[in-house]
């Protein structure tokens, strides 16, 4: 194999950078497109807090931004609903998917278990651009006469199969659908070649029970993509056919604008069931690989193994497997079976146990350690308290009984921010501050700046977030352009400006973010070559990237990840003078081998 | 007029933010000790792991914070019979999130802070420990079972929608952005109907079926009165979209689906009159109709005074106006009730015969 690294080819600008079929390079594909469509993703949610904290008001903002869906400076109810809309699409599936899941299996999955590159670098390849593609329809369908999708970010039909429903059921919906089914394609392309490449190319003495978390929750994650992501394009592909080409799967008695449409049989709650079967599943699709990261990241900088890692990877295929049988706890007022009501209750509720295990566990490695607080490391410690104040609140929203009155309003709103969408976007920068060396040459992040970004962005989004749930308790549904209609939702307008000053807040810490990282890519000091002091393979390649990743051959593994702080019994270190061993290490005389 | 305001701020907090990392790299500079500005060291540490005890008291302090400035503006006691029951189930569950979420939150926090890293510190190689995971496993399935035995039972009873005990039988009709009521009338059935027999021309909005018996004597408004202590079973349709009818006071909630009938069920147990008369409603009507003043005084919109009314809101996503998709609900004594029943008319009436 030692040949692949010595053979160069001649690389031009467009196979280097543009077409390239290097993981390392996809990997930052992935990432810098995730943060662009990630900052348009947050511009909009700043556009409709605005709405909803000053409802009604004049903006020039708005005026610039939205033009003729601003007439003299106000916001549009319609342009809200495709802000709302596009904003959920786009951070869910663009950042939160493609942007985490892209970035940092792509650049670890070789890394970590010592694979020259993916299973298929070309179908890699294919997979960005898939992405990119999808990126750039939805992207235009913004610019479509009527407006974009407008539905919600679940398109329920009939609102989003019908274009006498609202503008935005027109053109934008067609594209939104286009782009959906592009962007599984890719995603599906990109997982099959995840689990090929775990399974079948791990370096001699790679185990499975000696693979990083990181590569756990990434392999699981992308078994949950192929099992569950071809529904959404099945539920994509129906829901064309009832808008395109007269077809009932999800219409039926219809009478809009003054006559009745021919549509008959067909039922909405098909679509949900549907849409749901990806929908659920997809919140573990973003949560576990944020999740493998900060084991990862916690592990190596409080200098001790996860603690319970035969838990942490059972928790994560019991997550998996429990993930594809709750989706009906978005449908218990759906006007489905009550009895199937119960059932998900019960299977919802079960997938809180083994959520709580990981979050005791990352707890419980902290304790005694010698915590290293990193950037990385902050976020990481970040991410398991949001996941718990998020989390918690899931027992509420997953009881059948007590959904029926928080279901649909801003409760679940708090809810699903605070346990995927900020839990999520904490692992996506833990990722980024920890492995940032890895992706750009060695070159480090500033870690001051990573600091303020931190903080700032920590108590703003709880400040977003929490008293978020107190707006839901008091009954106000999302997806309202204006709470006005309502007078019993007069006295909540000071709630919404205070979340809206820290949602501006919270936006501005990302500017940090976005200097930082474009400083650093370009005059971040270098860094020595194993900065974090970690075990796992990824750190033994050199600063420089080559393709094949190590220069001779790669290096056989002897042990698992996380022998940090390892003594012998008379309380000396493995390795003297250093209290990690990496994985490449073999196992010295007289050293036990504990915990696999 | 605002938005000027917020963009200064912006301004501001990202001016005071480059300030602030400026500063924090010339400081380093001067030092001198602190060579590398890019891992951790043990300043870093101690003053991220002060931070992290701090934040634990933010923590602790915007929950104090929600709940006494924001606590009271949450949803006033449930109006019907299910709601106790519900109420109770909810905040049992609050407690129960409450304590972990109080826990959990300073062993994570505490930890981060006790254990901040130092120069030669030895951290403890502590792997496993299958008796304690074995502990936070059991915990959580036993609290959990609990929860959802709870849970099952009374959603169960909630979703039980029977015959018995003579309910009232009213439909709620939506579409594109109103509600409708329907009552059965004198025989408290409702006619057939679908929403390919709606028939503007002839006034038959809600596609009822005029060749059926039953519908000649329903009753079609626009005000949904409901009579107290007597079960009510709602029938839910829709025309166009998917809606959700939504009425918290009540806490009920169900899904208008085009194409098919949805149920929900409930007992109102507190009139209109009598809610008013709630500590916690006089309270509230008072806060609205202060801020109601102001804006009033400020010549603005939506100023006249309020008072309370229990509500039906649309609570699915259904297009432009969907945020003002609502209904007054009136719930008034049987006599009260039936004396507005009556003077109501019937389908059968208002239909326009066929010429």
């Amino acid at each position: 194999m030692a040949h692949e690294a010595e053979h160069h080819h001649k690389e031009t600008f467009i196979t280097k950078y543009i077409f390239s079929q290097d993981h390392k390079m996809i990997a930052k594909q992935y990432l810098i497109t995730g943060l662009i469509m990630g900052f348009i993703g947050i511009a909009m949610s700043l556009l409709f807090r605005m709405q909803l904290a000053w409802p009604g008001e004049a903006s020039p903002v708005f005026k610039a931004l939205l033009g003729k869906w601003a007439p003299d400076g106000v916001m549009d109810a319609d342009i809200y609903l495709a802000l709302v809309t596009i904003h959920g699409t786009i951070m869910v599936f663009f950042v939160l998917t493609a942007g985490l899941s892209g970035t940092f299996s792509n650049l670890l999955i070789p890394l970590q278990i010592g694979a020259r590159d993916m299973a298929s670098g070309f179908l890699n390849m294919v997979s960005y651009w898939l992405f990119f593609i999808s990126c750039a329809i939805m992207l235009g369908s913004l610019f479509a006469e009527a407006g974009p999708a407008a539905a919600g970010w679940t398109v329920y039909p009939p609102l989003s199969a019908l274009p006498q429903a609202q503008p935005g059921s027109g053109l934008g919906m067609t594209l939104w659908l286009v782009s959906m089914a592009i962007f599984i394609a890719s995603s599906l392309l990109g997982s099959l070649n995840y689990i090929v490449t775990v399974l079948n190319l791990r370096t001699k003495g790679m185990t499975m029970t000696r693979l990083p978390l990181t590569i756990w929750a990434f392999f699981v994650t992308a078994i949950i993509g192929v099992v569950s992501f071809p529904v959404l394009l099945s539920a994509a592909l129906l829901l064309l056919m009832d808008r395109s080409f007269g077809t009932s799967f999800f219409l039926s008695d219809i009478f809009i604008q003054g006559e009745v449409l021919h549509y008959q049989g067909g039922s909405p709650v098909l679509y949900e069931h549907l849409f749901w079967f990806l929908g659920h599943p997809e919140v573990y699709i973003v949560l576990l690989p944020a999740l493998g990261i900060t084991s990862e990241v916690m592990s190596t900088n409080a200098r001790k193994p996860i603690f319970g890692y035969r838990a942490m990877i059972a928790s994560i295929l019991g997550i998996a497997f429990l993930s594809t049988i709750v989706w009906g706890h978005h449908m218990f007022i759906s006007g489905m079976n009550p009895f199937l009501g119960s059932v998900f209750t019960f299977t919802t509720l079960l997938i809180a146990i083994p959520s709580a295990v990981k979050a005791f566990n990352y707890i419980t490695t902290l304790w005694k350690g010698n915590l290293q607080l990193n950037p990385g490391m902050l976020f990481s410690i970040g991410l398991v308290s949001t996941f718990i104040t998020g989390g918690l609140t899931g027992i509420i929203l997953g009881d059948s009984t007590l959904d029926i009155n928080v279901h649909d309003t801003y409760f679940v709103v708090a809810h699903f921010h605070l346990v995927m969408g900020i839990s999520a976007l904490y692992g996506l920068f833990a990722g980024v501050y920890h492995w940032f060396p890895k992706m750009f040459q060695g070159r480090m992040m500033n870690k001051n700046l990573g600091y303020i970004h931190f903080w700032v962005t920590a108590v703003a989004s709880y400040g977003v977030f929490f008293p978020m749930h107190f707006v839901g308790m008091a009954g106000v549904p999302r997806r309202y352009y204006q709470n006005t209609a309502f007078p019993m939702f007069d006295e909540l307008t000071d709630v919404q400006i205070l979340m809206t000053v820290f949602a501006l807040i919270a936006a501005a810490a990302q500017l940090v973010f976005v200097y930082n990282f474009i400083y650093s890519i370009f005059y971040g000091k270098k860094g020595s070559q194993n900065p974090w002091k970690s075990n796992t393979l990824e750190w033994t390649t050199p600063l420089e990237h080559i393709h094949g990743n190590w220069p001779g051959a790669i290096p056989e593994v002897h042990r698992w990840s996380y022998d940090y702080s390892k003594t012998y019994e008379d309380g000396s270190y493995i390795i003297e003078g250093q209290d990690f061993v990496p994985q490449h290490i073999p196992m010295q005389p007289n050293e036990e081998e504990l915990n696999h | 007029m605002t938005t000027p305001l917020i963009l200064a701020v912006l301004v501001l907090v990202a001016i005071a933010v480059w300030q602030l990392a400026k500063i924090f790299e010339l400081s380093q500079l001067s030092t001198g000790k602190k060579s590398d500005a890019t891992i951790a060291n043990d300043d870093d540490n101690k003053y991220n792991g002060y931070l992290l005890f701090a934040f634990l008291v933010f923590i602790y302090g915007i929950t104090i914070f929600s709940f006494s400035k924001y606590g009271k503006m949450v949803l006033p006691m449930p109006a019907s019979e299910h709601g106790v029951d519900y109420d109770r189930l909810m905040w049992i569950s609050f407690a129960i999130i409450f304590i972990v979420q109080t826990i959990t939150q300073f062993l994570l926090h505490y930890f981060g802070y006790k254990y901040r890293g130092e120069k030669g510190k030895k951290a403890l190689f502590y792997a496993d420990n299958d008796k304690l995971e074995l502990i936070w496993t059991i915990i959580p399935v036993i609290t959990l079972a609990a929860l959802i035995l709870y849970g099952l039972y009374s959603w169960t009873n909630i979703m039980d929608i029977n015959e018995e005990g003579d309910p009232l039988v009213v439909e709620l009709y939506a579409q594109q952005f109103n509600w409708t009521a329907r009552y059965g009338g004198e025989d408290n059935v409702l006619g057939d109907a679908s929403a390919r027999l709606i028939d503007i021309d002839k006034a038959n909005i809600l596609g009822i079926d005029e060749s059926d018996p039953n519908a000649v004597d329903d009753i079609i408004v626009k005000e949904l009165h409901l009579p107290v202590g007597r079960k009510v079973n709602f029938y839910m349709r829709s025309q166009d979209v998917l809606h959700s009818a939504y009425m918290p006071h009540f806490r009920a909630q169900m899904n208008c689906v085009p194409g098919m009938v949805t149920q929900f069920s409930f007992t109102p147990t507190v009139t209109t009159e009598e809610m008013r008369l709630q500590p916690e409603i006089i309270d509230k009507v008072k806060r609205t109709n202060k801020i109601r003043a102001e804006r009033a005084a400020a010549g603005e919109e939506n100023s006249d005074p309020w008072e309370f009314d229990y509500v039906l809101l649309c609570n699915k996503i259904c297009g432009k106006s969907h945020y003002n998709m609502q209904m007054k609900i009136i719930v008034e004594s049987e006599k009260d009730f039936q004396k507005w029943l009556d003077s109501q008319k019937t389908f059968g009436e208002t239909v326009i015969a066929v010429p």
